[in-house]
């Protein structure tokens, strides 16, 4: 169980989480060959990885938890880690790289104020995810802001891409 | 639009064929916007709309649906798949003028509705305009872009709607299934490919009949086939075009691999990064199950085929067939020994055949017109053609198909158009993080798979990345290092071990902290690494280092012996400064700054902080007075 959440809490929305991976396992089946595809769905759903639903998932699959914890931390999609309401991808590939795509992702981390090596801002804000290649290599450099690919990207108007979706933010608010 | 559905025979399908021929060559105007990802994400939705809303406003008649005998003079509006040009994006394609306008914005949809819809007209500010020439191309295949390629594979993408199958019959799709379910052996089938020369289009470069006889002979009731569409190379995006562009004939080939070896079950393995492609393949084999060309007794015969398909989570390793299978098993993908090979052992212990994307989309073409006349097409040993992604430093970016044996000057000049900033051609990256650079020498060295792995390049799955003389190639070796590294399995200890070792050696020389005895270190866990790694990333993980170090190595020894990067890209090595004489406080730069490191009063020189600059080169590219020196 995560720390963070008091045990109160952590009572009622587990109970509420696990009829809805209860839904997921039934609708993908209880097999291991369908272990991807389930972890898949629940991270869509929760967009991380919670450590508890891990447990219940191998339960359910009758895998040791090492199996399913194994499988959950080597593939880069699933991350155990809870993401921030808005995810940054940049893309890492080849091609954005010879485009200079470090100055875009120095400009990011700046704009942000996330240190090296950190993904989310304290606030759960955003999140920032460096991806190996989306296939949008002649857009290079590309930044997939909130699903949207943005192509030819520059450190100034990376940096107004983000500014914009904060003032759209503001104007829904 | 209605659905095709249950087509009972070859004959039957036949009969449909005709049909759609005939109305799609009707004569009437057809407007395809290009639906491929990189132009949907450089606006191809909002031009599509506009075109559609200024139709509808204009009063032209728009025909949605094929088959809809109603509106026969109307106009069919749609997406295509990706033409390849992605670089002069969002395309929209008049047929059948083949009118080609590139760069389309919403604002331009009443101009193309007005004049060239409507009355046959040319917007000529949309077309193609040679840069160096200043010659004006109406025609996608007069565009030098186009006109030096040989499209097999892609031949459809960028002129049928891949998401009506119908599309796809009327240019013989399901055609060469039929003829081989019904007119042909298992044997014949196999016969026929591996007369044909094809080789593995992921890189291997294995011969496709071979690898099908294999399987056969594999004694099992169950069998399965299994396309890789883990296109993980960075900088490759073919098997994404394809599947975007034509996903009926990746399911085609599968269905005739599936009948040659005696498997009833085919899965397409392909990465998550690929949404567009995804929900492209979830429509056509919908499609194909409806109209009884997939599921139980294919238009009407004793053969049955199923395809299903999982979404990688993202591992680079699962492009390796073995590790590609345990993901598929719900495993980790780590890769085993061979042998046992797949075609003995391969999904859940049976009987398997895996083949890329291109090279079951190559299938349904030589069963219908041949293996001799596949042979007509690249090289005695490669024949046909190879579809290549070319990126980087140079002018037309896009994804290209030229017949094996091209050489590599005519793909880089000839197709790409050169270089578009104007330097010097440098190297080119082939076959991503596994493959080798190419340099100046090997302008004239025909691509096939043994003309270049005669060189320690290879094919892999196709990427080119082209460098000028801006891109340091200590970096570049470095970045793929640092990728091959993230994605090392960590099963043998030289690969898990090595790569990081490598990398560290590597980021060492381009901080400007390495010693020259590093650099033979460097070659040594190199040569280790690709001695005793079991599967293919870690045996060709090492193969940028050992040919950037080849071709390049006064590069390193500048980095370590002079303290120089004569690219200067290593940003260790590279400073901004204001020159106080040219600078007249305009305050361009402070404001565009990122990292807030420009200071000065208005009209009087700025300065730059080097505590504070993160040495993007904003302010470098902003200032007009060339005040920002390095």
């Amino acid at each position: 169980m995560s720390q963070s959440t008091t045990a109160a809490d952590a009572g009622s929305t587990a109970r509420r989480q696990f009829e809805r991976i209860q839904a997921i396992i039934q609708e993908y089946g209880a097999t291991e060959s369908a272990l991807i595809p389930i972890l898949q769905k629940v991270q869509e759903e929760y967009r991380y990885l919670p450590e508890e639903i891990l447990t219940f998932v191998a339960t359910a699959l009758d895998l040791p938890p090492a199996t399913v914890y194994g499988v959950a931390t080597f593939y880069a999609q699933f991350s155990l880690d809870p993401k921030g309401k808005f995810i940054i991808k940049a893309c890492d590939g080849t091609a954005c790289h010879v485009r200079k795509n470090t100055a875009v992702i120095k400009a990011i981390r700046q704009k942000l104020g996330l240190k090296d090596g950190e993904k989310t801002t304290k606030d759960m804000r955003y999140t920032l995810d460096i991806v190996s290649c989306i296939g949008a290599c002649a857009l290079a450099p590309a930044v997939v802001i909130n699903g949207k690919v943005h192509g030819q990207m520059t450190a100034d108007k990376v940096t107004k891409a983000i500014d914009e979706l904060e003032a759209a933010e503001k104007g829904e608010a | 639009m209605t659905p095709v559905t249950n087509i009972k025979s070859p004959q039957e399908l036949a009969e449909l064929k005709q049909k759609a021929l005939a109305a799609i060559e009707n004569g009437c105007t057809r407007v395809l916007v290009c639906g491929g990802t990189g132009c949907m994400a450089n606006g191809a939705p909002a031009v599509f709309e506009a075109i559609q809303k200024e139709m509808e406003k204009q009063g032209v008649k728009i025909k949605v649906d094929l088959l809809d005998e109603s509106k026969e003079d109307a106009v069919r509006l749609g997406y295509s798949g990706c033409p390849g040009f992605c670089q002069v994006g969002p395309i929209v394609r008049i047929l059948p003028s083949d009118t080609f306008y590139i760069k389309v914005s919403p604002e331009d949809a009443a101009e193309i509705v007005e004049k060239t819809v409507k009355n046959g007209e040319l917007v000529t500010r949309l077309l193609y305009t040679e840069e160096a020439t200043g010659e004006i191309f109406a025609k996608r295949n007069d565009i030098p872009f186009y006109r030096n390629q040989v499209n097999i594979v892609l031949a459809e993408c960028g002129i049928i709607e891949p998401e009506d199958i119908r599309d796809y019959i009327a240019k013989d799709g399901y055609r060469a299934a039929a003829e081989a379910l019904f007119g042909l052996t298992s044997d014949a089938v196999i016969t026929e490919i591996t007369e044909s020369g094809l080789r593995g289009r992921g890189g291997g470069g294995f011969p496709t009949g071979v690898k099908w006889g294999f399987t056969r002979k594999a004694q099992n009731a169950k069998k399965y086939i299994v396309c890789n569409a883990d296109e993980g190379d960075p900088g490759a995006f073919m098997d994404e075009s394809v599947m975007e562009g034509n996903p009926h004939a990746l399911l085609e080939g599968m269905i005739i691999a599936g009948y040659a070896i005696g498997a009833d079950e085919g899965y397409i393995y392909v990465r998550a990064e690929y949404p567009l492609a995804i929900k492209r393949l979830k429509t056509a084999i919908a499609q194909a199950e409806a109209a009884n060309l997939l599921g139980n007794n294919i238009l009407g015969g004793p053969f049955s085929f199923n395809i299903h398909i999982k979404e990688g989570a993202g591992a680079f390793v699962c492009g390796e067939e073995t590790a590609l299978i345990a993901s598929i098993e719900g495993q980790r993908g780590m890769p085993r020994p061979k042998p046992p090979f797949p075609a003995n052992s391969g999904l859940w212990g049976k009987p398997t055949v895996v083949n890329n994307v291109e090279t079951f989309a190559n299938v349904p073409k030589i069963i219908l017109n041949g293996a001799q006349w596949f042979r007509g097409f690249g090289v005695e040993k490669s024949p046909g053609t190879k579809v290549f992604a070319i990126t980087g430093a140079v002018k037309n970016t896009g994804l290209i198909e030229v017949p094996m044996g091209t050489t590599l000057g005519d793909v880089v000049f000839k197709i790409g158009g050169g270089l578009r900033t104007g330097r010097d051609f440098k190297a080119v990256q082939i076959g991503g993080p596994s493959g080798g650079c190419l340099t100046k020498e090997h302008l004239d060295l025909p691509l096939d798979y043994d003309s270049l792995k005669a060189v320690g390049a290879m094919v892999g799955s196709g990427g080119l990345v082209v460098t000028d003389e801006d891109t340091c190639m200590v970096e570049f070796a470095r970045f793929f290092m640092q990728f091959t590294q993230k994605e090392s399995c960590g099963k043998c200890v030289l690969c898990r071990e090595g790569t990081k070792r490598m990398l560290e050696i590597l980021t060492k020389i381009v901080e400007g902290r390495a010693k020259l005895e590093d650099i033979d270190l460097l070659e040594e866990v190199a040569t280790a690494v690709r001695d005793g790694s079991l599967c293919g990333l870690g045996k060709t993980a090492p193969n940028p280092v050992l040919s950037t170090l080849r071709h390049f190595r006064d590069e390193y020894l500048a980095h370590v012996v002079d303290g120089k990067c004569p690219a200067g890209e290593c940003q260790s090595f590279k400073t901004y400064i204001i020159n106080p004489e040219k600078c007249k406080g305009c305050g361009l730069c402070a404001k565009k700054c990122p990292a807030g490191a420009i200071s000065g009063e208005l009209r009087q020189p700025h300065t730059i902080d080097p505590e504070k600059c993160i040495k993007c080169g904003v302010c470098y590219d902003v200032c007009r007075l060339g005040a920002v020196e390095l």
